[in-house]
C-alpha cells in the first residue's frame, strides 16, 4: 500500500485553501440542486434517488477506507454491518413507529457495539485469516437474518416495506429530493468526522498501526484496544449508511445483503483508492452506477466485440479489481494524485 | 440411535467433500502462504467443464481425467499469468485479486451454462450392501476418493523428488533456490495441483448438491473450518478436520432436531449450517489458531 498524504499541520497553504473552498462550494451547490428544480422536474425523482445511493455506498465505502485503508485490517463482511444498520431503521420506524432521524444514532450505536466485539477476537487475526472470518460473516448473515426466532422482528425472508418520509415544514420538496438532502447532510458530517479524526493523534496511531503494528506498540499505543475501537467505528460508518439506504429504498430482505454486497463496497473501495477520503466518494459513485447500468453495459460490450457467450456484470468487476491492483494500486485518488504530482514537478 | 448413526454417516460423506476442499487449500497455503478465496468457484468451474464433456457423451472417469488437467493448466496459468507479477505485493492486493478471480468465475459459469440447476451423475453404481440403510454407495465412494487422494498426495510430497522440492520451495525458498530448486515453478505446480484436487471435490459433491454457480460458496467456508480445525500448515490435519466438521455440521442438526421434539424449543437446524460454520472458524482463531495438529510458527522480526 502506499503511504498516504500525510494529514499535515494547519499550515497557510494556498493548494489547501483552495481545495476547502472548492469542497464547500460543491456541497453548497449540491444542497441547492433540490430547491432550483423544485417539481419542475428537470432532474427527475429517480435521479436523486440514484444520486442519494451514490452518497449512501460513500460513506459505507468511507467505512471500509477507515478500516483497510488506514489501519490496515481487511474486511470482505462489511455487507454484514450494512445490513444490520438497515434492519436497526427498518424495523425502528416500521414496527415501533420511531422518527427516521432517531434511527441514524441507534444504527450507528449497535453497529459500533457489534463491530467491536467481532474486531475483539478478530484482533488475533491478521491479513488473510481477518479477511477469512470477515468473508464467514458476509455468507452467514442472510441465513441469521432469516433465523427463526429472529423472524417476529425481521419478518424473515419476506422483509420489512417501508415508507419515504415527506418533506418537513411544508418545503416544496418531492420526498426524493428532501432525502437527498438528508442524504448529503449526513454524508458532510460523516465525511468531516472522519477527516478530523485521521488528523487528530488516536488518527495518527491509527495509521502507525496499519504502517508498523510493532513499532507503534513499542511507542506506547495500545494496538489491539485501538484496532478494536476502528473496527467497530467502521461498523458505525457502515451502519450508518446501511440505515440510511433502507429509508431511501424503502425495502429491507436477508437477499439484498448476500455476499456481493460486502463485495460491492469492497470493490468501490479498491477503484476509490482505500487510503483517501475523495476516493470513498470516487468508490461510492462507481458502486451505483456499475449496479445501475453494468447490466446494460456488459450486454452492449458482448455485442460489440462479437463474444459467443452472454458477459456479466461480475466479470467487470472481477476484471477491474485485477487490472486496477496492476495499473493503479491506489485507486483513481491514488492515480490522480499520483498524475498531479507528476504533473507539478514539470511545471 | 439409528438415525443417530445414520446423522454421523452422512456427516462423513459430506465431511469427505471439505476435507478434499481443505486439502486444496492447505496445498496452496503451504507453497504461497495464501488463503485462495476462489478456490471453491475455481472448483465450480472445473465441474461445469466436467459436465459438459459428460454432456457431449464422454464417460465419467476420462471426463474427469480432462478436467483434472484442464484444472491443473488452469491453476498453474492463474499463478503464472497473474499472481506472479505481485510477488511483493500487500496482502490486501492478493486478497482483492483473490476476489476479482472468485467474481469472474462465478459470473463466467453462470454466462457460459447458465443460473440453472443441472443434474450431476454420479460415477458410482447405485447398489445395496450391508450398511446400505446408513449410507449410500455414492457417500462411500466419496469417501474412497478423497482417502485415496490424501494417501496419493502425502506420498507424492513424501517419496518424489518433486515433492521434496515443492516442500522445500515453500519452507524456505531462498536455500532452495540456492540449491537448485526451480522456486517460482514450484508454486505454480502447488497451484496447479490444488485447482486439480478442487476440480475432484468438485465432481464428487456435485451429484449431492446439484451443480449450480453458487454451490461452492458454503462448502468453500467448510473447507476453511475443516483446514483450520486441523491446522492450515498440515494436509493430514487437514482432511480430518474436514471429516470432523461435516460430522459435526450433521450432530448440531440432529441435536437441534431432537431439542425441538423433546423440549419444542427450536434453537438450531439446518438453516443455520453456515452460522455454525462460522462459529467454528471464530472459535478456532481466536482460541487455537494453529488448530489441533499445526504447527506454531513463530516469526522472527
Amino acid at each position: 500500500m502506499t503511504a498516504v498524504t500525510a494529514p499535515g499541520a494547519p499550515t497557510a497553504d494556498p493548494a489547501r485553501n483552495i481545495t476547502r473552498t472548492l469542497v464547500i462550494g460543491l456541497v453548497l451547490m449540491a444542497a441547492a440542486l433540490p430547491f432550483l428544480v423544485g417539481k419542475s422536474g428537470v432532474i427527475s425523482n429517480f435521479t436523486f434517488l440514484q444520486l442519494s445511493l451514490m452518497i449512501v455506498y460513500a460513506i459505507a465505502v468511507l467505512g471500509l477506507n477507515l478500516l483497510t485503508g488506514f489501519n490496515g485490517q481487511i474486511s470482505l463482511g462489511h455487507g454484514a454491518f450494512f445490513a444490520v444498520g438497515a434492519y436497526t431503521a427498518a424495523v425502528l420506524i416500521e414496527t415501533y413507529g420511531v422518527n427516521y432521524w432517531l434511527t441514524l444514532p441507534v444504527a450507528a450505536v449497535l453497529c459500533f457495539v457489534i463491530g467491536y466485539l467481532f474486531g475483539l477476537p478478530a484482533l488475533r487475526l491478521e491479513g488473510h485469516y481477518l479477511a477469512l472470518a470477515t468473508f464467514g460473516l458476509a455468507i452467514a448473515v442472510p441465513q441469521m437474518l432469516k433465523y427463526k426466532h429472529l423472524e417476529p422482528i425481521t419478518n424473515g425472508v419476506m422483509g420489512i416495506n417501508l415508507m419515504k418520509p415527506d418533506a418537513p415544514f411544508g418545503l416544496a420538496l418531492s420526498s426524493d429530493q428532501w432525502m437527498f438532502l438528508v442524504v448529503l447532510i449526513v454524508a458532510v458530517a460523516m465525511f468531516w468526522a472522519a477527516r478530523n479524526l485521521l488528523n487528530s493523534r488516536p488518527g495518527r496511531a491509527m495509521i502507525a498501526i496499519r504502517d508498523n503494528t510493532l513499532a507503534a506498540g513499542t511507542m506506547g499505543i495500545d494496538t489491539s484496544r485501538y484496532k478494536a475501537t476502528v473496527f467497530g467505528i467502521s461498523a458505525l460508518y457502515v451502519g450508518i449508511a446501511g440505515a440510511l439506504h433502507a429509508i431511501i429504498f424503502e425495502f429491507v430482505s436477508p437477499d439484498s445483503f448476500r455476499f456481493e454486497l460486502s463485495i460491492a463496497i469492497l470493490v468501490g473501495a479498491v477503484v476509490g483508492g482505500v487510503a483517501s477520503l475523495p476516493g470513498a466518494i470516487i468508490g461510492g459513485v462507481f458502486v451505483q452506477f456499475i449496479e445501475k447500468y453494468a447490466d446494460a453495459m456488459t450486454k452492449k460490450l458482448t455485442q460489440a466485440i462479437h463474444l459467443p457467450l452472454e458477459l456479466q456484470p461480475w466479470t467487470l468487476y472481477g476484471i477491474t479489481l485485477i487490472v486496477l491492483i496492476y495499473v493503479m494500486p491506489g485507486g483513481i485518488a491514488g492515480g490522480l494524485a499520483a498524475l498531479w504530482a507528476r504533473f507539478r514537478r514539470r511545471a | 440411535m439409528e438415525q443417530l448413526i445414520q446423522q454421523i454417516a452422512s456427516g462423513l460423506a459430506s465431511g469427505a467433500i471439505y476435507a478434499l476442499v481443505a486439502l486444496a487449500l492447505v496445498m496452496i497455503f503451504t507453497a504461497t502462504d495464501h488463503l485462495n478465496f476462489a478456490q471453491g468457484e475455481m472448483a465450480m468451474f472445473s465441474t461445469y467443464v466436467c459436465w459438459q464433456m459428460i454432456q457431449w457423451g464422454v464417460p465419467f472417469w476420462p471426463a474427469l481425467a480432462f478436467t483434472i488437467l484442464f484444472s491443473f493448466i488452469l491453476g498453474v496459468m492463474i499463478e503464472r499469468i497473474i499472481l506472479r507479477p505481485l510477488h511483493n505485493a500487500s496482502v490486501l492486493s492478493i486478497v482483492v485479486v483473490f476476489i476479482g478471480l472468485l467474481a469472474i468465475f462465478h459470473s463466467l459459469a453462470g454466462g457460459i451454462w447458465s443460473h440453472t440447476i443441472k443434474n450431476f451423475p454420479s460415477p458410482f453404481p447405485n447398489v445395496t450392501f450391508a450398511g446400505s440403510g446408513y449410507i449410500g454407495a455414492h457417500q462411500i465412494g466419496m469417501i474412497a476418493v478423497s482417502l485415496i487422494m490424501l494417501f496419493a498426495l502425502w506420498g507424492f510430497f513424501r517419496f518424489t523428488p518433486l515433492g521434496l522440492a515443492m516442500r522445500a520451495a515453500a519452507q524456505n525458498p531462498v536455500s532452495a533456490r540456492l540449491v537448485g530448486v526451480n522456486v517460482d515453478w514450484m508454486l505454480a505446480l502447488g497451484w496447479g495441483l490444488a485447482a486439480a484436487v478442487g476440480a475432484v471435490a468438485g465432481a464428487m459433491v456435485a451429484p449431492v448438491v446439484y451443480l449450480e454457480p453458487n454451490m461452492m460458496a458454503s462448502i468453500l467456508l467448510y473447507g476453511f473450518a475443516g483446514a483450520l480445525v486441523g491446522g492450515i500448515s498440515n494436509p493430514a490435519g487437514a482432511v480430518f478436520g474436514g471429516f470432523m466438521v461435516g460430522v459435526l455440521e450433521n450432530l448440531v442438526a440432529y441435536f437441534g432436531n431432537l431439542t425441538e421434539k423433546t423440549f419444542g424449543i427450536y434453537i438450531v437446524g439446518n438453516g443455520e449450517k453456515l452460522t455454525v460454520a462460522l462459529i467454528i472458524v471464530i472459535a478456532i482463531l481466536t482460541l487455537k489458531p494453529a488448530g489441533l495438529f499445526g504447527r506454531t510458527t513463530v516469526k522472527r522480526v
